[in-house]
């Protein structure tokens, strides 16, 4: 196997990597980074639990883009959840499929990136920010722009529904940007499925500006295969008065990692990240989360939790950053885990970084064992065990799925968090 | 109905009860009194099946079987009932729903169907009023932020939706005022009939004057030390256990 230093790791992208002709600086500029810098080492402090070029090396052999799979309406429909009802954007190992997809509401806007070539891309999630985003610039084929206009509340969710299988390549390189627009609503929902248990590194970058006024939200489903690679970058500007909700429900895979930045650009934004993880066996889920606010009256909130079987590990980094003129902020960030293993681990860390002296902010971490004195009153009424650890597991994140906006979609994810915390972890 | 013999727990290999016995049939009250730290809740705990303690000795049967051998779910679906000296708070479980769970647990242990959702609604209305309870706190997470007495309150409508056999209540009475005494003891005694029995542990006597006793035990430093009748209670009321502490020193020199 290759060790992927500095040096491998540009030989692998001078070798495999593909060549594309579309957005040339944008690739340049992900060339340059990447043939720099490379993958994180292990001495990076921002990848510091998180081997993932370690994962990288000992999980993958060909670092070719995967080619696109085949994908029917029958496959479609199957994966789709009891009461959808929406706009359905299908995507295959990375690239949008205009045919299998569907967008029929007034107000919504779709078009691949080669088609659109919007100049905005790589302005919200820079390409310097993380290695993954440059590695990103080089590898994605095609993406998608979603324009959501101005004054239009967009009833119905849109949906993001990804088919992932590595074909002669391993890597899935997907890119989004979406533009909402001022006083402009909308909900997304996204959901991964592997088509088989072979491994592969899904790399995702998803920029958002949410316009002024404009109130987003994104509930995002991580499942994918226990032999998956994920890294999702997914970074939004937030423009004045503007609401961004974003939730992230983490059930498997082999690594993940996700890293969420929400810019509070002007006054009365409001940044809410919610995030569950449910892991088992060797899953490692990491969530890096940055807000940052830049101007007076602004708010956010984030709640993450996690509930961690066997040796699976969570990572959770909180960064709160309060700039010198962001005056009258409010910020509350708060991360709870309940351990259900002995081997199985969790690293939480706030950091906050205030410059501002007139704000609020709080934050607090715990990670514990399942109460045995509520186990002991819920059994002593008459529930098993299960039942009792089930209702207090579920109580646990349920505080997390009620921030789920779509009802539907929030039944699903219920569904199966349900099943998961019942006797079936 | 329930027959303890010579009953040892321990906890981290402290012993606390050291040796008790007891009977209770159906129909019967029986208060446990003593000092704090005497064992009271200990036994009450070990009857309702906590883990954390040791039997080193002895037997319990009710109703013939062998309870020590249960788990606490079954134990409660028997009809084993333990209304707690500290009810805990269980943020994110609705009182409703735990309590839905529960009951169709019991019954379908003892082949009864499950209630559906309109009837166990109308059963949970009546038992409702039994205690007094007030709707809202039906529908907030299970005795989250509720008061002391809305804490004991909520057992003893519990006990009074499950319908068990052998009720314990742990000092249900502390920390309740008059009127909420009178409602938790009304509630008790309606639920009461010559097929169940209930053991209630208290440092008052003024719970004994709506819950009237048959008999009275005095537990001290792991034993049961004295037994009477009502009488008892009411002896201690005015002099305290001192006298019986001297009792016990004497009788063991
Ligand atoms: N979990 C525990 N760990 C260690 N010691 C314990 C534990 N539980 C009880 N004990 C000890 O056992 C003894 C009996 O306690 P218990 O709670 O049964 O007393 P009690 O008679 O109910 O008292 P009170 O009237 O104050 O409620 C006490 O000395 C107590 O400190
Ligand atoms: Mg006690």
């Amino acid at each position: 196997m290759t060790t992927l230093t500095k040096n491998k790791i540009s030989e692998l992208i001078l070798n495999q990597a593909p060549s594309f002709n579309s957005f040339p600086q944008l690739r340049e500029k992900g060339r340059t980074i990447t043939l720099g810098n490379g993958l994180p080492a292990s001495k990076d402090e921002e990848y510091k639990f998180t081997s993932i070029s370690k994962k990288l090396e000992q999980t993958l052999d060909n670092f070719s883009l995967s080619k696109k799979t085949v994908l029917d309406l029958n496959l479609i429909q199957s994966h789709l959840f009891e009461g959808f009802d929406g706009d359905l954007l299908v995507f295959n190992n990375g690239n949008y499929e205009k045919s299998l997809s569907s967008v029929n509401q007034t107000g919504i806007e779709v078009s691949s990136l080669n088609d659109s070539m919007p100049v905005s891309l790589g302005t919200i999630a820079k390409t310097e920010k993380d290695p993954f985003i440059s590695l990103n610039n080089i590898y994605f084929e095609d993406g998608i722009f979603i324009k959501v206009k101005k004054n239009h509340k967009i009833d119905k969710p849109v949906f993001f529904l990804f088919f992932n299988k590595a074909n002669q390549g391993q890597v899935i390189s997907p890119r989004i940007l979406i533009e909402v627009e001022e006083n402009a609503e909308v909900s997304f929902l996204e959901n991964t499925i592997s088509l088989d248990e072979s491994p592969y590194l899904c790399n995702v970058v998803t920029e958002i500006k949410v316009g002024q006024n404009a109130h987003v939200h994104y509930n995002r489903h991580q499942s994918e295969n226990r032999n998956s690679i994920v890294v999702n970058n997914f970074e939004t500007d937030i423009h004045r008065d503007a609401t961004f909700t974003s939730v992230v429900i983490s059930l498997s895979g082999d690594m993940v990692r996700n890293n969420l930045t929400l810019n509070l650009l002007d006054s009365g934004c409001e940044g809410n990240m919610y995030g569950l993880y449910l892991l088992n066996g060797k899953t490692h889920v990491d969530n890096h989360t940055n807000v940052d606010h830049t101007k007076p009256h602004s708010e956010s909130n984030e709640l993450y939790k996690g509930i961690l079987a066997d040796n699976s590990r969570g990572v959770f980094n909180g960064k709160i950053f309060v700039r010198q003129d962001a005056q009258k902020t409010n910020a509350f960030q708060q991360n709870n885990n309940i351990l259900l293993s002995d081997d199985a681990t969790v690293n939480t860390k706030p950091q906050l970084e205030i410059w501002a002296d007139d704000v609020k902010c709080s934050h607090g971490c715990t990670t514990g064992q399942l109460d045995e004195e509520a186990l002991f009153y819920l059994r002593a009424r008459g529930l098993s065990k299960d039942q009792a650890k089930g209702m207090l597991l579920f109580a646990f994140a349920g505080e997390v799925l009620e921030h789920v906006s779509d009802e539907s979609f929030k039944k699903y994810l219920t569904d199966i968090v349900q099943e998961r915390l019942g006797s079936n972890f | 109905m329930l027959v303890i013999k010579n009953l040892h727990a321990s906890i981290d290999g402290a012993p606390i009860l050291r040796g008790i016995n007891l009977e209770v049939k159906a129909g019967e009250v029986h208060a446990i009194m003593g000092p704090n730290g005497s064992g009271k809740s200990t036994l009450a705990s070990v009857l309702a099946g906590r883990e954390e303690y040791e039997v080193t000795e002895g037997e319990v049967l009710f109703k013939g079987k062998d309870l020590l051998a249960l788990a606490p779910e079954e134990r409660a679906r028997e009809g084993v009932f333990l209304a707690f000296q500290y009810p805990v708070e269980i943020p994110g479980v609705s009182t409703t729903n735990f309590l839905r769970t529960a009951v169709n647990q019991v019954r379908e242990y003892r082949g009864l169907n499950p209630l559906d959702a309109v009837k166990f609604l109308s059963v949970m209305k009546e038992k409702m009023k039994l205690v007094e309870i007030d709707q809202k706190l039906m529908s907030r997470s299970l005795n989250e932020g509720f008061s002391g007495g809305e804490k004991k309150r909520n057992e003893i409508f519990q006990m009074a939706m499950l319908e068990p056999t052998l009720s314990i209540l742990d000092e249900t009475d502390s920390g309740l005022d008059i009127d909420a005494l009178r409602i938790v003891s009304n509630g008790v005694n309606q639920l009461k009939s010559s097929e169940t029995a209930t053991i209630v542990v208290t440092h008052y006597q003024r719970l004994l004057d709506y819950i009237v006793p048959d008999f009275v035990h005095v537990l001290f430093n792991g034993r049961i030390v004295k037994s009477g009748t009502k009488d008892l209670a009411l002896d201690l009321e005015e002099k305290g256990y001192d006298w019986i502490k001297e009792e016990v020193k004497a009788a063991s020199v």
